[in-house]
C-alpha cells in the first residue's frame, strides 16, 4: 500500500470495479509452456497487463561452490523487474523489494520440488517481469512453477496462487495497478493445490480476522482455477509438439 | 542456504523437542503460547533520538532512531518518511558474516517496517516542515546483537519502544522546540513456527532451526492485522492460520499492556 490518497471511486454502484470486474473475478490469464530454446524449462504468462517470463536451469553444478548442500539441491529463484516494466524507469538490478520477493518465491517453490533427489546441485529459476501491473510475485511464481514442470524436474505438485486485496472496504480478488495503488490492503497467497496448504502468504494494509478468512477463501478458489490453466499450458506444449489437437 | 538455518541441531535434540511438543511442553518449559522473558532497556543510546535494547530470552536486539531533515517523496509531498534497515552483525552469531545486508536482513527490515507503516504507528502527516520541500525522515536501524531465535519480534518490539521515546530534534535544526514523535497506534508482532504439526510462539534458536514454516503477524490495539509474513519452505493450513491470528491478537494485547505500556 503506497499511502497515496484515495480520491477515485474503485467500485461503482453496481459493484463493478474500474476495469468492469466483479469482486470475485480474476483478470484474463494466458500461460504458455516451453517458450525459450536454451533454458531447460520455461514459461510465459500474461495476467491482465502483466507480462512475465520464467526460465529454469538445472539441476546443474552449484556456483559459488560453498552454497552447495550435500543432502539436497539448492533452489534459487531470482525475481527481476525490467527497467521499462513500470511507468517510471526502474533502476536495473536487485533492490530490497526484489530480494525479499526472490526469497519468498524460492521458499514456495522449494516446498514442492523433490530437492533431495539432486544433492550438491542447484536449480536456478529466473523470473523476468517485462511489464508490471500488480500481482507480479504470484504471476511470476505461477510461471516459475510451470517452467519447473516444463524442465522435467520432479515435483509433488505445481504451485498456484492469487492475490486478494481490500478496496472501498470490500475484499476483492486480484487487484490491478490502480486498485493496488489506492487500495487498503494487499494479500498474496499461493498454495499446493492438491492439499490446499499455504506456501506463500503475505499481507500489508488493514484487515480484521474475518476479512482475512474471506480473502483466503477467495484466493484459494482462484488458485484452483489457475492450477487448471497451468496444467492445460503444459499439455498444450505436447499437443503442439505432436502437431495435433489435444483431446482429454 | 539461509543464514538462519545453517545452525545444526543434533538429531537427539530434534527428537526431544518434538517429543516434548507432543506432551504439550517445550525445551525450556514454556507453553506453546508463552514468550521467553522479555526485558527492555529504554534510551540505551542517548546520542540517538530514540533507542531501545530488547531481550527476549537470550536474543538481544538494539534499535536506534535517528531523525533528520530531508526531501519528501514526490508521491507523498505532505508526509514524513520512515526508513527501516536491519544489520545482522557478525558478533550476533557464528553464522552471520560481514558485508552488505543479505536476504534475511532485508526480509527482517521489511517485515518490521510493514508492521509500523501499515499500522499507521507514526503520524507521518505531522512530520512536514514545508510541504513539497522539507520533511522529517525517521531512520530506524535494527542492530542484532545476539541471535537466539525470533529476531522478528525482538526487532519489532525494540522499534516500537524506541519510537515511543523518540524526540524530534527541531531545536538543533533551528525549527522551533523539540517535540515527541507523534505516535497514533501501538503495533506488536508475534512470530510462530510450525514443528511437525505443532505451532509455538516465540521460537528459540533450536526450535527455529528445526521448524518447517514460520509466520509473523503484526496487530494494533484495535485487534486489526496490518502485516503478515510467512517464512521458510513449509506450509500452513487455512485452519492453522486463522488460529494463529486469534492467538496473536491475545498475545499481542498482553505484550502491549504489560511490556510496552509498563516499560521503564
Amino acid at each position: 500500500m503506497s499511502g497515496m490518497k484515495n480520491d477515485i471511486k474503485l467500485i461503482d454502484e453496481s459493484g463493478r470495479r474500474i476495469d468492469g470486474r466483479l469482486y470475485n473475478e480474476m483478470r484474463p490469464i494466458k500461460i504458455e509452456a516451453g517458450v525459450l530454446e536454451r533454458a531447460d524449462g520455461s514459461a510465459y504468462i500474461e495476467w491482465g497487463n502483466n507480462k512475465i517470463i520464467a526460465a529454469v536451469f538445472g539441476p546443474r553444478e552449484t556456483y559459488p561452490k560453498h552454497i552447495q548442500d550435500p543432502s539436497r539441491a539448492v533452489l534459487r529463484a531470482r525475481y527481476n523487474m525490467a527497467a521499462f516494466s513500470v511507468d517510471e524507469r526502474k533502476k536495473p538490478g536487485p533492490d530490497r523489494r526484489s530480494v525479499e520477493l526472490s526469497l519468498v518465491i524460492s521458499n514456495a517453490l522449494s516446498s514442492v520440488v523433490f530437492l533431495e533427489q539432486y544433492p550438491r546441485t542447484s536449480i536456478d529459476v529466473f523470473i523476468e517481469v517485462l511489464q508490471a501491473d500488480a500481482g507480479t510475485r504470484i504471476a511470476g511464481l505461477t510461471a516459475a512453477s510451470v517452467a519447473l514442470a516444463d524442465a522435467g524436474i520432479p515435483m509433488k505438485d505445481l504451485i498456484a496462487g492469487c492475490a486478494v486485496g481490500k478496496i472501498e472496504n470490500r475484499i476483492v480478488l486480484d487487484l490491478n495497478k490502480e486498485e493496488d495503488n489506492y487500495g487498503q490492503a494487499d494479500m498474496p497467497v499461493a498454495i499446493i493445490p492438491r492439499t490446499q496448504e499455504i506456501v506463500l502468504f503475505q499481507m500489508d494494509g488493514d484487515m480484521d480476522d474475518s476479512e482475512i478468512k474471506e480473502g483466503l477463501k477467495l484466493a484459494i478458489d482462484a488458485a484452483m482455477k489457475i492450477y487448471e490453466l497451468e496444467k492445460q499450458a503444459l499439455r498444450n506444449k505436447y499437443v503442439k509438439l505432436a502437431g495435433g489437437d489435444f483431446d482429454e | 542456504m539461509s543464514k538462519f538455518t545453517e545452525n545444526v541441531v543434533s538429531e537427539i535434540t530434534k527428537d526431544y523437542i518434538k517429543k516434548l511438543l507432543e506432551k504439550g511442553t517445550r525445551l525450556d518449559g514454556r507453553n506453546h503460547d508463552e514468550y521467553r522473558k522479555i526485558e527492555v532497556q529504554r534510551n540505551f543510546i542517548p546520542r540517538a533520538e530514540g533507542s531501545a535494547l530488547v531481550k527476549i530470552g537470550k536474543t538481544q536486539v538494539l534499535v536506534g532512531i535517528k531523525v533528520e531533515k530531508g526531501m519528501p517523496f514526490p508521491d507523498t509531498p505532505n508526509m514524513g518518511i520512515l526508513a527501516t534497515n536491519a544489520e545482522l552483525v557478525p558478533l550476533a552469531s557464528p553464522t552471520f558474516e560481514p558485508g552488505p545486508p543479505g536476504e534475511e536482513a532485508i526480509e527482517l527490515a521489511r517485515v518490521v517496517d510493514r508492521g509500523i507503516r501499515e499500522g499507521k504507528v507514526i503520524d507521518l502527516e505531522k512530520l512536514v516542515i514545508k510541504e513539497n520541500e522539507l520533511v522529517w525522515v525517521i531512520f530506524v536501524d535494527i542492530h542484532v546483537l545476539d541471535y537466539d531465535g525470533n529476531l522478528f519480534d525482538a526487532s519489532s518490539l525494540a522499534t516500537m519502544i524506541a519510537l515511543l521515546d523518540t524526540i524530534v530534534p527541531a531545536k538543533k535544526n533551528n525549527l522551533g522546540e523539540d517535540f515527541k514523535l507523534p505516535i497514533n497506534h501501538i503495533a506488536v508482532s508475534n512470530t510462530f513456527v510450525k514443528i511437525g504439526n505443532k505451532i509455538v510462539v516465540d521460537p528459540n534458536l533450536d526450535e527455529e532451526n528445526i521448524a518447517s514454516a514460520r509466520i509473523t503477524i503484526s496487530t494494533t490495539e484495535d485487534g486489526r492485522v496490518h502485516a503478515i509474513q510467512k517464512g521458510l519452505e513449509g506450509s500452513f493450513t487455512v485452519e492453522e492460520i486463522l488460529n494463529i491470528i486469534e492467538m496473536s491478537k491475545k498475545i499481542g494485547k498482553d505484550i502491549r499492556e504489560n511490556v510496552i505500556m509498563k516499560r521503564d
